[in-house]
């Protein structure tokens, strides 16, 4: 069967969709036309896979600001339609505006997070010190403010990352302004937790496990990547420094939370195995039913020893600086990278791993 | 001649004296010998030192023992022609005549002496015969004398046994008269207080008394005796208890108790109780010396004071007691060896809170001197109560004193550098409140690394007292193997370097987040105080540590390399940390600059804006600083005229190959690939890479840093005509300046390239300066 990876990635006024196809390897491009202006952030709605929500400048005269909107493409270009049309040469296409998540007295939007699960009626929308949370109603094409929140402190605050937990039924997101992560319950829009000085200089990135329900990593411009357990914000669980620049992006594997790919400035995308703070510490745990099949074989794996965190593999394919990777929602051995160079590498977790890690 | 080689001693007898002047005299002469000497059981070769190597059995030989003339003959005839057969018969026959003639002159010149002999032996005849008649009168009065003698003494007999029997009685009532007497004796001497002589007395005739006893009239006198017997015991009992009187008193008293036969056990047990009482009455003045807040007399007073006091006490009570009970056996001994352990293990909990108040003092040679007087006092009750390990207890202690003393010593060299450091960090800060230019580093790391030198010295020299030759502990094993090795060695000199590195590690360890309050001159100068470490001190303290304490090498000992690989990554992490500090500096000045502007409203530029100033100024001073602590470094080789040819190179051909196309929106896609197939040609830039030990690759780490900053700050922003213009201006300012401190010049110009190629990319209507005017705006900023 076909493999859709829906990266996206924006030039100006463009968002591309590319297909790619495992078996044949084959990669299919097709172009949609963002007119409104220059795209700095994109999130597509988990629910609807036709539904995608856009931060972008709206270009004026002498000031810039970034505003967000939500977006429906043209149901042929949605991922996984078959009659997608191979050529790509075909005139671009434009999206449908469903809605706009603007609030201008709030500033410019940094970002747009979409409710992890549910009916991708919930979106977030960090605009300078304020969290937004929208409600889309009527089929998305009506949003309406219903809460927010606001960063108080001295001088300028201003968010520059947001993620929404998959875990507690999802009433947790958390945020980085500067070198602070918080956390936030989207029902009372009240702060939980708050990480002073995560990282030494600003944070960029930040995922949530999705298997382990406290734990966060992060990343910043001191080239460190950061894990931490939100019980215990004293002290981060884990420290990597494997970079040479500003980590730009951090993003957890699926369905297997060990593996955990960083992408930086120092154009360098890293693919690291944290076996020890993942839900499987212990390798695989192998199902009853497999034990009989096995049964020989569990000696040996008892005595191996267990695995180590470390870095599988860094990937210098890129020649400027990485700024977005991500994992394939289909395919957890397939991820994407993305460079200031307009650059796009698809790379696979090495076959061997991938065996160590299954059996 | 060959008389002297045959080498008769001069007085060698008569035979020599008619040796002739013919050539074969020693021939013969020798043969008489051999004749002699075979008669006198004389082996030929050893005698006459002759000549070796012809066989003595050969029977050819005519001086041979075994010489057989038919042998002799037919070897001659068969081996020798006629005419040496003729001449050796001539010589034979000379030979012989001339032993004849020989043979004359000894009968004639000896025949005196036989006749004297002759004669001596007759006279010895005669007088022999006159002894035996004299010899046999002898024998004759002896036996005279020997009757008479016997009939004396059968007369004599008689009376002899009866002046025995006299004596005997005599000696008899002389002791009853005694017996009788006793009494009266003993009251006279226990009334003098010759207690000594009474008890002898009693002694004397406790047996016969016991013996007779059914006797009345003795029995009155025992009566009697062992009235004053008991009132003696009294008396010596009372005087014992009273305690007062010396030690040696007491051990008379108690001598003369066990005399008059009073139970042992008891009398030991008593006199230990007392002896107690004494010593702990030292012990309690000891320990009021202690008191609890000490004006107390300093250390050595105090052990000497112990020494005498207390150790000598219980030194006489142990031979005392050892004297009087010897009787007493293994218990005894077990029961003076626990008394001793008991009473010397609170005289030594006494020593060590006093040892302990002395802890935190620096003076070691009083310290050491006094563990020497308590060793030494303690060594002699350690021989008298062996079993007691006294002497074990005390080598304990002096060896837990001596670790503590190295504990604080490591404490103190720790401080000191701690101290060092505060000193720095206030002369650091000091002179900027004061506005004048820094103080010379170079001078602050002299300062640093002298002092923590003479410190470490002082504290080997002070620790060194332990190992002293006149020191009586020193010859421990302890201290001559552990102490050396794993207490000086490893624990004070290789712990302090360990600890020192830590403490120099623990600047970088947080960076940024507790606030960068370690100033960045002083990470300038740990790392270069760990290189001088790693390059030359450790080795050189190691080496007099080792001289000094001549380190015995049976327990492993961390190797210099170890130590130096340490001090070198230390070295290498300070400098790594200081580069981010400084880079990060300049990071954040750029950073707010590109981030606060409006780029987009922006006026045409003028000036190169002061942010860069600031830069290139701070960057100068940074070099200056590095500069007063490191070397040069090794620059790639460029053209010596660098900066504004291969600017204007630059400048032009970037307009026209680089950002020329990007004019034209309508194909973005030809910058990529430019930029691309530029970027395949260029080395990627790590950015934090690790720094070498120079200048010039500290500055590239820190403007590397800086640029990338730059880089990345203005790709987030989006710019108007004239801040594409502004950052152009900003960046020849920069590329004008900064090459100059990079190991490589081309990394500056790749970075501030890319920099003007984003900002033209963040631009939507993308017109560049004239590179002329560029260059006038920055030569007149």
């Amino acid at each position: 069967m076909e493999d859709d990876a829906p990266v996206i990635y924006g030039l100006e006024f463009q968002i591309h969709i590319i297909d790619f196809d495992d078996e044949n390897n084959i990669i299919n491009k097709n172009v949609l036309l963002h007119q409104v202006g220059e795209i700095w952030h994109i999130s597509a709605s988990p629910a609807d896979k036709g539904v995608l929500a856009t931060c972008y400048n709206k270009p004026s005269d002498s000031k810039v600001l970034t505003c967000a909107a939500v977006w429906r493409m043209p149901k042929e270009l949605e991922p996984g339609s078959h009659e997608s049309p191979d050529d790509s040469s075909s005139p671009a296409h434009t999206l449908e505006l469903l809605c706009h998540l603007d609030d201008t007295a709030h500033g410019s939007v940094a970002c747009v997070v979409w409710e992890p699960t549910g009916d991708g009626r919930r979106v977030i929308s960090l605009a300078d010190s304020h969290i937004l949370l929208w409600d889309l109603q009527e089929s998305s094409s009506q949003a309406v403010l219903a809460g927010s929140a606001s960063l108080e402190g001295k001088g300028q605050l201003k968010f520059t990352a947001g993620r929404w937990s998959p875990h507690h039924t999802c009433t947790q997101v958390a945020t980085a302004n500067d070198t602070t992560i918080r956390g936030w319950d989207t029902r009372s829009m009240s702060q939980i937790y708050c990480i002073e000085n995560a990282h030494g200089q600003l944070v960029r990135d930040l995922d949530f496990n999705p298997n382990k329900q406290y734990y966060l990593a992060s990343c910043g411009d001191d080239c460190k990547v950061k894990f931490w357990d939100t019980r215990n914000v004293t002290e981060p669980v884990k420290t990597l420094e494997e970079h040479s620049h500003w980590v730009w992006s951090v993003r957890y594997n699926h369905s297997h939370d060990q593996l955990v790919l960083t992408g930086s400035s120092d154009s360098r995308v890293i693919l690291s195995n944290m076996v020890s703070i993942s839900s499987e510490p212990f390798g695989h745990l192998v199902d009853d039913d497999d034990l009989s099949d096995q049964e020989e074989r569990r000696p040996e794996e008892k005595s191996q020893e267990p695995p180590q965190d470390s870095v599988i593999a860094t990937y210098e394919e890129h020649e400027d600086s990485v700024y977005a990777v991500d994992w394939s929602s289909a395919d957890p051995w397939l991820f994407a990278s993305l460079s200031y160079d307009g650059r796009l590498v698809i790379n696979r977790v090495p076959r061997a791993l991938k065996y160590h890690i299954l059996l | 001649m060959a008389a002297v080689a045959a080498g008769p001693g001069p007085g060698s007898g008569p035979g020599d004296s008619p040796e002739g002047p013919e050539a074969e005299a020693p021939e013969r002469r020798r043969k008489a010998h051999g004749m002699l000497k075979l008669y006198y059981g004389l082996s030929e070769g050893e005698a006459a030192g002759r000549p070796s190597g012809s066989d003595p059995l050969d029977p050819t030989d005519l001086n041979g023992a075994h010489f057989d003339p038919e042998v002799y003959l037919d070897k001659l005839r068969r081996e020798c022609p006629l005419a040496q057969l003729m001449d050796s018969e001539t010589d034979m026959v000379r030979q012989i005549r001339a032993l004849d003639s020989d043979m004359q002159t000894l009968v004639y010149e000896n025949y005196n002496k036989f006749i004297s002999a002759t004669d001596t032996i007759r006279k010895m005849k005669n007088d022999f015969r006159k002894m035996e008649d004299e010899m046999d009168r002898l024998a004759t009065n002896m036996a005279v004398i020997t009757d008479f003698s016997a009939r004396i003494s059968a007369t004599l007999q008689d009376r002899h046994e009866r002046i025995t029997k006299l004596a005997g009685v005599h000696a008899l009532l002389r002791k009853l008269q005694f017996l009788f007497e006793l009494p009266s004796r003993l009251t006279k001497c226990v009334e003098l207080g010759a207690y000594g002589q009474a008890v002898r007395y009693q002694g004397r005739a406790r047996a016969v008394l016991q013996q007779y006893q059914h006797l009345p009239s003795f029995r009155a006198i025992q009566d009697d005796c062992q009235v004053i017997t008991a009132r003696l015991a009294q008396q010596l009992r009372q005087r014992f208890r009273e305690g007062g009187s010396g030690a040696p008193e007491q051990a008379e008293c108690v001598e003369l108790l066990l005399a008059l036969g009073e139970p042992a056990e008891e009398l030991c047990e008593e006199f230990l109780a007392h002896a107690r009482g004494r010593l702990e009455a030292e012990l309690r003045s000891l320990e009021a010396e202690l008191g609890p807040s000490p004006p107390a007399p300093d250390v050595l007073e105090f052990t000497d004071r112990g020494g005498s006091g207390f150790v000598g006490g219980l030194c006489q009570v142990a031979s005392a007691y050892q004297e009087l009970f010897a009787a007493q056996g293994p218990a005894g001994a077990e029961k003076l060896a626990a008394f001793a352990r008991e009473l010397g293990g609170r005289y030594f909990a006494l020593v060590e809170r006093r040892l302990a108040q002395e802890q935190g003092g620096g003076d070691n040679s009083l310290l050491v001197r006094a563990l020497d007087r308590f060793h030494r006092r303690l060594r002699a009750p350690g021989a008298l109560l062996a079993a007691a390990g006294l002497a074990e207890a005390a080598t304990e202690i002096v060896e837990r004193v001596a670790r503590e003393r190295l504990g604080h010593h490591l404490q103190g060299l720790r401080s000191a550098f701690l101290g060092c450091l505060t000193d720095v960090r206030q002369a650091l800060a000091a002179p900027r409140l004061a506005g004048k230019e820094g103080p010379g580093l170079a001078e602050l790391l002299a300062n640093v690394a002298s002092s923590i030198l003479s410190h470490i010295k002082a504290s080997l020299a002070a620790v060194h007292l332990f190992t002293a030759k006149e020191v009586s502990f020193s010859n421990k094993p302890y201290f001559r193997g552990e102490f050396c090795s794993q207490g000086v060695r490893e624990g004070l000199i290789v712990g302090f370097i360990r600890s020192m590195c830590q403490t120099a590690q623990s600047f970088c360890d947080s960076p940024g987040e507790k606030g960068g309050a370690t100033p960045p001159a002083l990470l300038l100068l740990l790392s270069r105080l760990c290189l001088d470490y790693e390059t030359a001190t450790i080795s050189y303290i190691l080496t007099l540590t080792d001289e000094q304490f001549l380190v015995q090498d049976q327990s492993p000992v961390t190797p210099v390399s170890t130590l130096c690989a340490e001090a070198r990554e230390t070295a290498r992490r300070l400098l790594t940390h200081y580069v981010k500090v400084q880079g990060l500096v300049i990071s954040q000045m750029l950073r707010k600059s590109v981030e606060t502007r409006d780029w987009l409203s922006t006026l045409e530029p003028r000036n190169v804006r002061a942010v860069m100033k600031r830069v290139v100024e701070d960057t100068t001073a940074i070099d200056v600083q590095v500069g007063l602590l490191y070397e040069e470094g090794v620059r790639k080789a460029q053209s010596s005229d660098s900066s504004k040819r291969t600017f204007s190179v630059y400048s032009s051909s970037r307009q026209q190959g680089r950002y020329a196309p990007s004019y034209t929106p309508s194909a973005p896609m030809d910058t990529n690939l430019l930029s691309n197939i530029q970027k395949l040609f260029s080395e990627r830039i790590d950015v934090f890479s690790p720094v070498e030990f120079n200048k010039v690759s500290v500055l590239t780490g820190i403007i590397k840093i800086s640029l990338k900053t730059l880089l990345e700050c203005v790709r987030l922003r989006t710019f108007g005509r004239f801040g594409l213009q502004q950052v152009q201006v900003d960046c020849h300012f920069l590329q004008l300046y900064l090459w100059r401190f990079v190991a490589d010049e081309e990394l500056v110009h790749l970075l501030l390239d890319e920099v003007v190629a984003s900002a033209a990319l963040r631009c939507p209507d993308p017109v560049p300066m004239e590179p002329s005017v560029v260059e006038v705006i920055c030569e007149r900023g």
